[in-house]
């Protein structure tokens, strides 16, 4: 691609340089995310999925519902544009190909269009209103600074990744088996952690004061830096849903990954802070006792921190133990190091604003891809499909002559493919009932008020 | 209800004549005017004793004894039918008075929320069933089949919270998880495929939800009401009344900068070591420290900073110098200097906001990378320890405070902090951050005959 051509934003990219023919130089910037808005954000799925079957087909359907959706734009000098809002696809796909937003956040659907919500301020009724939202999660593996080693603040490595995937199987399990929804979007964040969109109408309809007690139903990892004891858990049992998520989840993490990936137990200063949570100083001196001696002599092959995780275990959970706070003391540890730490704040009201799946995240370069929870073992975030490298695959394939579906010649193509077939499809199908029931259910009714 | 000048004692064929009444219409009664005022006083004195308890932390059995005994105190009749009436009539007077602005409605709502759950909880098994269907909770009993094979994991929720699954708990209500957020958030109930298995002595937190839902709704119509009809109608009879109920009892207002004129920028690190609760230090501190503040703590600290006397220009010059080693002056203008005009009144909504109580800080619970909230409710023992002493206060004096901190105090443990750091004692106890900076630069005023 010669530099003139990136100028003039043609979307057709012709061979130049033989040898070099394909490659696409690293990078972000407007040039490149034209081509991709061009020819491969999935706008028109995007549009299907924020319709929520309101296509009209159907005499129960709001024509108005989409059109009352607050889009946000970050357009390239960080100058951002609020309470966007459109009343087609066609409508959405010109603006977000003309404007070329560095990121689009989705919002709410308020009760009016957004764009005439100064004529509504004036009532002084609050009648611009958010009326409808995805109950949303984000999480952010840089709030797990304090766990762990090998990477801080944005980086993200396979050592520590798995933090995510445990993520991801405790809250999905969650809020099928627990909360009854079964329309759950999971999307790699860009960078450094994934987002949620639990889409159930039910979800969508729920208040700031149900979404906060979801997410304080999630809550456990409480405190930051100035508080000591992080993770609390009394009681005599688990309650069934922690105890859950410890058994099918955290344990077997905690044990086969984290632990010896992150060498928890391996020095001093980290076992310390291990030991800092055994309520029992006498327990807490044994043990460091015991591994202050076992510095230098493993005299198994075994790995360091299993051997001595499991002689901190063999200690606590004895029937010797009669204190109170020692009870819990084993889970509260696995906890500490492996619990979900949601961000609050993101899923407690209606209004806050949400990247769009399908963005390209502009420090990496990466696709906020859909995330498969079944298979969420298998997501690797380091070979994710950055934006230069989609292009070079385009580029690979050569011109063509019709437009639609390039990313399938793409290793986007894969995602686009899952978010149609275990996401947007099984959605629809149950918009479309409920439209329809809805729409008999009024049918009905004044059926009845007439007789 | 029907406010008359006249001496006539009031009566009426159709008062509700349930223990615990639902506010759910004024009743057609007639009210002497000194009632009207004396009956609201008394009710608020309940409220603002049940305010004063849920501040200093008091456990639940404490709030139970507490609600009771404010009550007898101030709403007990001999006779059941004049108490009922003192009771509705009361109420709906505070509506007046307190659904003016969203800050008056949410300390009300909050207060007659926690009155109700109270006097639910004290009433006999027949008058709570009775109150259900009033509430119309058309929630399924679960039957025996269903009991049986959820009983386990019904076990085990009961288990988690230090109690145990008698036979006679064996009644659950199968209600959609959305009715009972207060149980949700709590994990105090068993949750599969999006109903909530609720015990018959959690029903409580349904019919509160109903309660407090109702009431929330009822304040805005009041104040609609209030606003375009009533208000001007009663400007010669209740408008003052209702008037002087809210601003005697909710405490001086700390927006406005009274004796001390205005803090320059200059002064602040000289008054923060010597007048800033360790709150307000900490976060101080920090924004040193870290050249940055998450947003809980920007609001805090600025508010503070406002309400002690700092100037829009100071304030913005104050904050985009510590943030300088990290944002530079032209994002600073971009991302937060906004959100400092707004808290001034300048941008938006332009409303005025007030620096936060020590109430509303004690209720917020900081998160990850967050500095504000309560040092005394959150900080580790350790942590605490360290911070007081870095303040000054003697090692005896750090013990009362301690014992303070370990039974919840957490405004007398400030109080007392303030009394080991200045030497003198605050018999108001600490109410409000900006009332211990007035009351400390007030004593280091009178000692050096200058502010310090």
């Amino acid at each position: 691609m010669t530099k003139e051509e990136a100028d003039n934003g043609r979307d057709d990219m012709v061979i130049d340089v033989p040898g070099q023919a394909n490659a696409v130089p690293d990078g972000f910037n407007a040039n490149y995310l034209r081509i991709y808005y061009g020819k491969l954000f999935p706008h028109a799925d995007m549009f299907k999925w924020m319709s929520y079957g309101n296509d009209g087909k159907h005499p129960g359907c709001d024509k108005s519902y989409f059109g009352r959706r607050e889009f946000s734009f970050t357009l390239e000098n960080d100058i951002y544009i609020r309470f966007q809002s459109f009343n087609s696809v066609t409508e959405l796909e010109n603006s977000i190909k003309e404007k070329c937003p560095f990121k689009i956040d989705i919002g709410p659907v308020y009760s009016v269009d957004p764009a005439k919500r100064h004529a509504y301020a004036q009532s002084g009724n609050n009648v611009f209103t958010p009326v409808e939202r995805e109950l949303v999660f984000d999480i952010d593996i840089s709030d797990y600074d304090d766990v762990r080693y090998c990477c801080t603040g944005a980086d993200v490595c396979l050592e520590c990744w798995p933090l995510m995937t445990i993520a991801i199987k405790v809250i999905d399990t969650s809020l099928r088996d627990d909360f009854g929804f079964n329309h759950i979007l999971w999307v790699y964040s860009g960078r450094r952690g994934v987002h949620c969109w639990v889409c159930d109408g039910k979800a969508r309809r729920l208040t700031n004061e149900q979404r906060a007690a979801i997410a304080d139903y999630f809550h456990v990892y409480k405190g930051n830096e100035n508080s000591q004891k992080k993770i609390s858990l009394p009681g005599l049992v688990l309650h069934p849903f922690l105890a859950r998520s410890y058994t099918e989840v955290l344990k077997g993490f905690f044990e086969a990954k984290l632990l010896p990936n992150q060498n928890l137990l391996a020095s001093e200063e980290r076992y310390e802070k291990i030991l800092e949570m055994i309520p029992d100083a006498s327990v807490a001196s044994e043990l460091r006792r015991r591994w202050q001696e076992n510095k230098r002599a493993s005299m198994s092959k075994d790995d360091i921190n299993i051997v001595r995780w499991e002689q901190l275990k063999s200690i606590l959970q004895s029937g010797k133990q009669k204190m109170q706070g020692l009870r819990r003391c084993v889970e509260e540890i696995v906890f500490s190091y492996t619990y979900p730490r949601l961000d609050m704040e993101v899923s407690r009201h209606m209004n806050h604003l949400l990247k769009a799946p399908f963005c390209v995240h502009p420090k990496t370069g990466r696709v906020c891809v859909p995330i498969d929870p079944n298979n969420c073992d298998e997501f690797d975030p380091t070979t994710v499909p950055t934006l230069s490298q989609l292009l070079e695959e385009l580029n690979r394939g050569g011109l063509r002559q019709d437009a639609e579906n390039e990313w399938d010649r793409t290793s986007l193509g894969e995602s686009v493919a899952f978010f149609r077939t275990s996401f947007l499809q099984p959605l629809l199908k149950s918009c479309k009932e409920e439209i329809e029931n809805s729409y008999n259910a009024k049918l009905q009714q004044s059926k009845n008020d007439l007789s | 209800m029907e406010v008359v000048q006249s001496q006539r004692k009031s009566s009426s064929n159709n008062v509700i004549v349930s223990i615990l009444p639902l506010y759910r219409s004024a009743p057609p009664l007639e009210v002497r005017l000194e009632d009207f005022e004396f009956f609201a006083i008394d009710r608020l004195r309940v409220l603002k004793g049940l305010s004063d308890g849920l501040c200093r932390g008091k456990k639940p059995e404490e709030m139970e004894k507490l609600v009771l005994d404010l009550w007898k105190a101030n709403m007990r009749h001999p006779q059941a039918v004049e108490e009922v009436n003192k009771d509705i009539i009361s109420h709906f007077v505070l509506r007046l008075v307190y659904c003016r602005t969203e800050e008056l409605r949410k300390w009300f709502l909050s207060m007659e929320t926690t009155l109700f759950r109270h006097r639910f909880r004290w009433g006999s098994s027949e008058a709570q069933r009775a109150l259900m269907s009033e509430f119309k909770l058309p929630y399924k009993a679960v039957s025996n089949a269903e009991f049986e094979s959820l009983k386990d994991k019904l076990g085990q929720v009961a288990r988690s919270m230090g109690q145990t699954l008698a036979a006679a708990d064996a009644i659950f209500y199968k209600v959609p998880f959305e009715e009972v957020p207060d149980l949700v958030a709590g994990r105090r109930v068993f949750i599969h495929k999006g109903h909530a298995y609720v015990a018959i002595n959690q029903v409580v937190s349904l019919v509160v939800t109903q309660f407090r839902s109702y009431l929330s709704k009822a304040l805005i119509l009041t104040n609609r009401k209030w606003t375009s009809t009533i208000r001007e109608q009663e400007k010669d009879r209740l408008t003052p009344i209702v008037e002087a109920l809210c601003t005697s009892y909710l405490g001086p207002d700390y927006s406005q900068q009274q004796e001390f004129g205005e803090i320059s920028i200059k002064d602040i690190d000289q008054v923060a070591k010597t007048s800033f609760p360790l709150c307000m230090r900490h976060l101080f501190e920090k924004v040193k420290e870290d050249h940055h503040l998450k947003h809980g703590g920007r609001m805090q600290l600025g508010l503070f900073l406002k309400g002690v006397g700092l100037k829009l220009d100071d304030a913005l010059a104050f904050w985009k110098a510590e943030f300088a080693p990290k944002v530079s002056a032209e994002r600073f203008d971009k991302e937060y200097a906004y959100n400092i005009r707004h808290n001034y009144g300048r941008e938006g909504k332009r409303t005025d906001y007030t620096p936060y109580s020590c109430q509303k800080i004690i209720s917020v619970t900081p998160g990850i990378g967050d500095h504000h909230g309560c040092p005394y409710r959150h900080f580790s023992e350790e942590n605490l320890r360290a911070a007081l002493v870095r303040m000054g206060v003697s090692s005896r004096a750090v013990e009362d405070v301690m014992d303070k901190v370990h039974n919840r105090h957490y405004q007398l443990a400030c109080t007392l902090t303030f009394e080991a750091v200045h030497g003198s004692s605050c018999d108001a106890g600490i109410n409000h951050p900006n009332q211990y900076f007035i009351d400390s630069q007030r004593v280091l005023q009178s000692k050096n005959g200058s502010v310090a």
